[in-house]
Parts: C-alpha cells; structure tokens; sequence
C-alpha cells in the first residue's frame, strides 16, 4: 500500500478535529485550550510538507518553519499570560474565566 | 405736535425705568420726584392736547414709528388724536397724578417703596399708549401691558398668600378675556389684511354684511364674530360678569392701585376700547344686544353683592363692577358718548371713593373690616366730607357729577330699540336703589354710629396727613362740578362726533339731547321725568333706616333671608363655580392629557419605549457574549466555516 496524499490530508484532518473537539469539548484548563491550538497548527503543518512534497516545492516547507517560529512565540506568551492570570485569579479554570461576559 | 404726543407717553416710562433700575440710588424722595414730574409733564402736556383739540385742531393719525414689516402688513406705533383721546388722556393722566401724590403717604412706611412707584409710573405709560394708539396691534400691547402692572401691583406684597391667588385669579381671568380679544383683532384682520383703525373702520359696513361659518350649518356675520371676541375682552378687563371674578380680590394691592387701576382707569379700557370701535359695533345689533344684557345683568347683581360686604375696599370694588355694567349698557345702547362721559365722572368720584377708603385703611392702621370702625367722622373729618361728596356723586345725588352721567345714561337706554333694552333699563333703574342703599351703608357703618374700634387704633386715630387729604380734595372738586360744567359740551355739543359712528336710528343720546336745556334744567326734567332720583333717595333712606335709626335690623333681616344671604355672602357662588368646575374640569383635562398623551404616549411609548426597545434587544444580543473562551473560538470557526463555504460554493 502506497500512501498518498489522502491520507496524509485525513491524518491532518483528523487532527485538526480533535484540536477543535478538544477546544469545545474541555471545560477545565486554560493549558489545554493552548495545547489544542498548538495541534491545530501541527495540522496545517502537515497539510504544507504534505503538498511540498508532492509538488517539489520547498517553499511549503519554508512556510512550516515559520508557522513553528510563530508557535514557539505564541506559546511562551500564552503561558506567560497564564501565570499571570493565575497569579491574579488563584485558578485556570476556563469556567472561572467570565469577566467579558455581557 | 408728534413731539408732544411721544412725550407724553415717554415720560412716565422714563420715570419708571429710572426709579425701577436704579431704585436705591435715587432713594425714596427721589423716586417719588422722577416718577410725580414724568406723570406731571404728561398731565400738562395732555392739556395742551386737549386744548388743541378744543381749539378746533383735526383730527391726528398718523405713524410715528414704523418697527417692523409681515408681509404687505405694517406694524407700527402711531397716535390717533381726537375728542376721545384728549379726554381720556387726561383723566388718565390727572387721576395718575393724583395717586401718585397719594401714594407718597400711603406707602411711606413700605419697604417697596421704589418698585411701586416705578410700576404706577409704568402703569401710566401702559395706558396712555393704548388710549393714544391707532392700530390694533398697539391697543394690544397696551392692554396686555396694564394686565401686567396690575398682575405685578395686586401681587405687590408677594408674601401674603391672598396676594398671590389673587393675583395668579387677575391673570388667568384676563388670560379668557384677552383670547376673546385677541381672536377679535386676527378676525379684522382676516377679512380687512389691516390693523389700521382707519381702514378697518372704512371696511365695517361691508364686513356686516360677508358671512363666515364658525361651525357647519351655521353663518355669522363677520363684523359680528369679531366684535363678539373685541366685547370678550372687554369683559375681561372691565370685569363684566362673568369674568369680574378678579375685580373684588384684586383688592388685596395696596389701595392706591385700587383706586388707579382698579376703579379709574384700567377697568375702563375696555368700555373705552368698544367705544372707539364704535364704527364696528354699530353695525353689529347682536353684538349691541349681547353687551346691554350681561351689562344689565353685571349692573345689579354686582351691586346686590356690595350689600353683605363687610371689607371697606371691596364694598367699593363691587361698587365699581356695579359701575361698569351701567357704561357697558350705555354702550350696548349705542350710547357710547353717555357710556364715555360716565366713565370720566365715575373715574374722578371712584378714585375718591378708595383714596378715601385708603385714608381710613391708613389712619386705622391698616383694618380693612368695617364692622371694626364707626364714628370716625369726627375723627377725620376732611375724609368724611370728601366722602360724602363721593358717595353723593356715586349714587346720582342732582348736581353732582354722577348725577348727570348715570341720568343721561339712564334716559338714553330708556329710549333705546336695541333688543334687550327693556330689560336693561329695569335693571339700571333698580340698580340706582342698591347702589345708593350699598353707599350709604358703607357711609353710616364707617362715619356714623357708635364706634367699634379697638382701643389701639384709636389713641392715635387722627386725619390722614397732607398728602393724603389733598388728593382727596383734589378729586372731590371735580366730583361735584364736572358734570354739571361738562354735560352740555361733552354729551350734547357734539364733542364726540369725530370720534364715536353712531348710525341715526340708534342716536339714542341725540335723542335725549332735544330734551336738554342747560345743566339746571336737567334735574328739574329728571326730578319730573325719571323715578331714578326717587328711587336713589329710597336707598339712602333705607340705608338710614337700617344702619342708623334700627342698628339691629340688618342682623334680623340677615337671619330671616338666611338663603339669600348666603346667596350674596357667596357671591353668587361664581368664585365656587370656577374653582370646582372650570378649574376642576381643566385640571382633570390637564391631568388626563398629562398621563395620556405625556406620560403614556411622549414618555411611554416614545422615551422609555425606545429605550425599553434597546434595552430589550441588547438582552436578547448579551447573550452571545459569554465571556468563555471556547464559545468564542466556536463562532470564529463557525465564520470561518461558513466563509469558506461561500468562498467555495458561493463565489
């Protein structure tokens, strides 16, 4: 069995899902929420080696390095915030967090 | 001559201005010096203005002052000067005098001293320029501006309650009357596009005759729909029943604006008004019937109400309404002369009479009740004489200035055809009862009699000082003798001819001029022709009767007519009438216009509703905003979703 494009898109796909399901679906911690998205952009990153492979381009590949540069950055921010928010708050619990509530 | 007649109006506003802006500067001498010299210099210039117009002078009309321009309409401040006004100008100007030097120890111990000078003064002003003017727009400006000084005089001690009602009661009465007034003048200039006295006369015949239709199925004469709402308003400012409701509580001003305004001058603008629209009235029969039966009316039953009074000024209050009613029948006879010529005898005798009631008032220290006085005579006895000679002119004593105009007046709508004048006559004819029966007991109760003062009044009971007594002496001189010198020239002489339109069936006082020879020969002509002379002398015997020979029969007559008694005590329960109906019935309006169309509609449905509306709708919006963090990151998705599905599909 070759694998082709497919199944490297569903593979992609599938994570993207669970990245989003993950979203949805936690109601505790604010850690998670990040990792989700983390595993969301793990996805396109797939989607991009995935095509760059396929069609001999490595500027898809270029694109990932950065998408991880960007990730990286993100996530050292986002866990600053979230100590800071402990540090205020005593709790990461996403139920806890309402304050925009209208 | 413009000069002279801009001056006369000018100086009593400049005295009033002065005294009222810088009150505390001039002082209290001041302010009577500047306002007496503004009024002194109108009263002589009005003399050589009446002089001129005696000399044979034509008649002046003319604009002195054009301030502003409608459309093809021209507003401006013009005289018209003629018999009329110099004769009025003058009573104006002298009984204002009068009250000025008066005032000078009426109120010498008021702390308002300044203001009150200032508002007689401004008074003055207000109603020279209606007297003078020659268009209608000026004649209301006038007559909106003696409503003003005498809404601001009756409230003069603004911190007595009564002083307030009465004159918030002063107001809104003149308010109905001035609407009258008001829709009259838009009326003629409706149908004439003039507020000129001229033009708007000149197009009266022919105005008799256009229709309007007020209500469906109905047609007016347009000269009688706006001579109709002229005659509203002079009821309002003349007090003519039943709009005189503020007359009698407009005596809680001090006592010289009782006598300037509300006896002399300003309640008789509104006969003064009328007459000078005489070109219009005449050729209106209904509006002539109208003013002869609630004049007639007025007449008596105001008299009947000076009967059970027991408050000095307001006996002659009603005195005056009573007065009033009988210029207004005279006016509703086509008499207007007569009307006129009694309103300048009873300006002379009426203003004595409160200057009078005044001197009394002061030297009791201010009692009011004239069951508190009796005996004063011989206290005061300038006052007492001054006021025997008023009450003799009021009730038509022969020869005394009352005498003549109330028996010209009398015999002149005795000879009127005007529908209503029968019932007009009888009315003025019992009226010379009650009036000489409310006179003299006002007489005896205060003057005669044992004395009912209490015992502090009366260690300093003395005569009034000087300037007190002279007015009064000023006054009582021609309360006697201008009737007797003018009668002949004024009524008969054909004074008024340039400015009273009398049509020749209805030339009632022409008609009692052929039976005039000489001011002598009219007593005997009414002693022989006219019970009126009886009938006066039958109320001042009765009076005597009562009040002096039985001093207990007015109680046991009070007892025995307990009804009618409190029929009158009430005043015909027209002051209850207005205030649980009319008041009663525009406050429930008001307040059901408030809750429905204010608050329900305006702030309901309007104001709190939209704002209801955006509140209701952010209710239902506040909803998506959450505040987590996952519900966010689904609608973004859901956008994104749904963006892309459109990029995909739908572009």
């Amino acid at each position: 069995m070759t694998v082709t494009i497919s199944h490297y898109l569903i593979l992609a796909a599938v994570l993207f899902s669970m990245a989003v399901a993950g979203i949805f679906i936690n109601r505790k911690n604010v850690i998670l929420l990040l990792m989700c998205i983390e595993l969301m952009l793990l996805a396109v990153n797939f989607n991009f080696i995935a095509f760059s492979r396929m069609l001999g381009d490595e500027m898809g590949q270029v694109f990932v390095f950065f998408i991880l540069t960007v990730a990286a950055a993100e996530a050292a921010i986002g866990l600053a915030i979230l100590v800071v928010l402990f540090r205020t708050r005593q709790s990461i619990n996403v139920e806890e967090l309402d304050t925009l509530r209208g | 001559m413009e000069s002279i007649y801009l001056s006369i109006i000018l100086a009593p506003l400049a005295a009033s201005v002065v005294v009222g802006l810088f009150g505390s500067r001039v002082g209290r001498a001041g302010a009577h010096w500047i306002t007496i010299v503004g009024v002194s210099i109108s009263f002589v210039l009005s003399l050589v203005v009446l002089a001129d117009v005696l000399g044979g002078a034509e008649v002046y009309s003319g604009a002195v002052y054009q301030w502003g321009q409608v459309g093809g309409l021209s507003l401006e401040i013009g005289f018209l000067i003629d018999h009329l006004t110099a004769l009025m100008i003058t009573v104006v100007s002298f009984v204002s005098l009068a009250v000025h030097i008066y005032t000078i120890g009426y109120m010498a111990d008021d702390d308002g001293y300044q203001r009150f000078f200032s508002y007689i003064s401004l008074f003055t002003f207000a109603m020279l320029t209606l007297v003078m003017s020659n268009n209608f727009l000026q004649l209301f400006f006038g007559w909106e501006a003696v409503g003003v000084v005498s809404y601001l005089l009756i409230g003069f001690w603004f911190k007595r309650e009564t002083a307030i009602f009465a004159n918030m009661k002063a107001f809104l009465v003149n308010r109905v009357g001035d609407f009258g007034f008001l829709l009259g003048i838009a009326t003629l200039l409706a149908f004439t596009g003039s507020l000129d006295y001229q033009t708007v006369f000149g197009a009266a015949e022919g105005l008799a005759d256009e229709r309007i239709s007020l209500f469906s199925g109905t047609e007016w004469s347009v000269l009688t729909v706006a001579c109709l709402g002229l005659f509203v308003g002079a009821m309002g400012k003349s007090a003519q029943m039943p709009l005189h409701v503020w007359l009698p509580d407009s005596m809680e001003g001090p006592t010289p604006i009782s006598a300037l305004i509300h006896a002399a001058t300003m309640v008789t603008a509104g006969i003064f008004m009328v007459a000078r629209m005489s070109p219009l009235f005449e050729y209106s029969q209904t509006a002539l019937s109208v003013m002869l039966v609630i004049g007639a009316t007025t007449a008596i039953f105001t008299g009947l109400l000076g009967i059970v009074q027991q408050d000095i000024k307001r006996i002659v209050a009603y005195s005056t309404l009573s007065q009033l009613g009988y210029m207004t029948v005279a006016l509703g006879a086509s008499a207007y002369a007569a009307g006129i010529f009694h309103l300048m005898t009873h300006a002379f005798f009426k203003a004595l009479l409160f200057l009078a009631a005044g001197s009394v008032i002061i030297a009791l220290h201010h009692e009011q009740d004239i069951r508190r006085m009796g005996g004063l005579r011989k206290y005061m006895p300038i006052t007492y004489w001054t006021s025997v000679i008023g009450t003799l002119a009021l009730i038509g004593f022969p020869g005394f200035s009352g005498f003549y105009s109330k028996d010209a007046l009398i015999e002149a709508v005795h000879l009127s055809t005007t529908p209503g004048a029968g019932y007009a006559y009888w009315c003025v004819l019992l009226g010379v009862f009650v009036t000489a029966l409310y006179s003299f007991r006002l007489l005896f109760v205060v003057f005669h009699g044992e004395e009912r003062i209490d015992h502090h009044a009366r260690e300093h009971l003395e005569e009034s000082p000087k300037v007190v007594t002279v007015p009064l002496i000023l006054l009582a001189i021609p309360s006697v003798v201008i009737g007797w010198i003018t009668i002949g020239p004024v009524l008969f002489g054909g004074f008024f001819d340039d400015s009273i339109f009398v049509l020749a069936q209805q030339d009632v006082v022409g008609l009692v001029g052929e039976e005039f020879h000489g001011a002598a020969a009219f007593i005997v002509h009414a002693a022989t022709h006219s019970v009126a002379l009886y009938l006066a002398a039958a109320g001042a015997l009765v009076a005597w009767f009562l009040y002096i020979r039985r001093p207990d029969l007015p109680g046991m007559l009070q007892a025995r007519l307990a009804v009618m008694h409190r029929v009158l005590d009430n005043k015909y329960y027209f002051d209850w009438f207005n205030e649980n109906v009319v008041a009663a019935a525009t406050r429930m309006l008001a307040g059901s216009l408030w809750r429905v169309a204010d608050a329900g509609v305006i702030d309901g449905v309007g104001i709190n509703g939209s704002a209801r509306g955006v509140r209701y709708l952010a209710g239902v919006v506040r909803n998506f905003q959450t505040g987590y963090l996952y519900h966010y990151a689904f609608a973004m998705i859901i956008g994104l979703t749904a963006f892309l599905v459109w990029l995909t599909f739908g572009g």
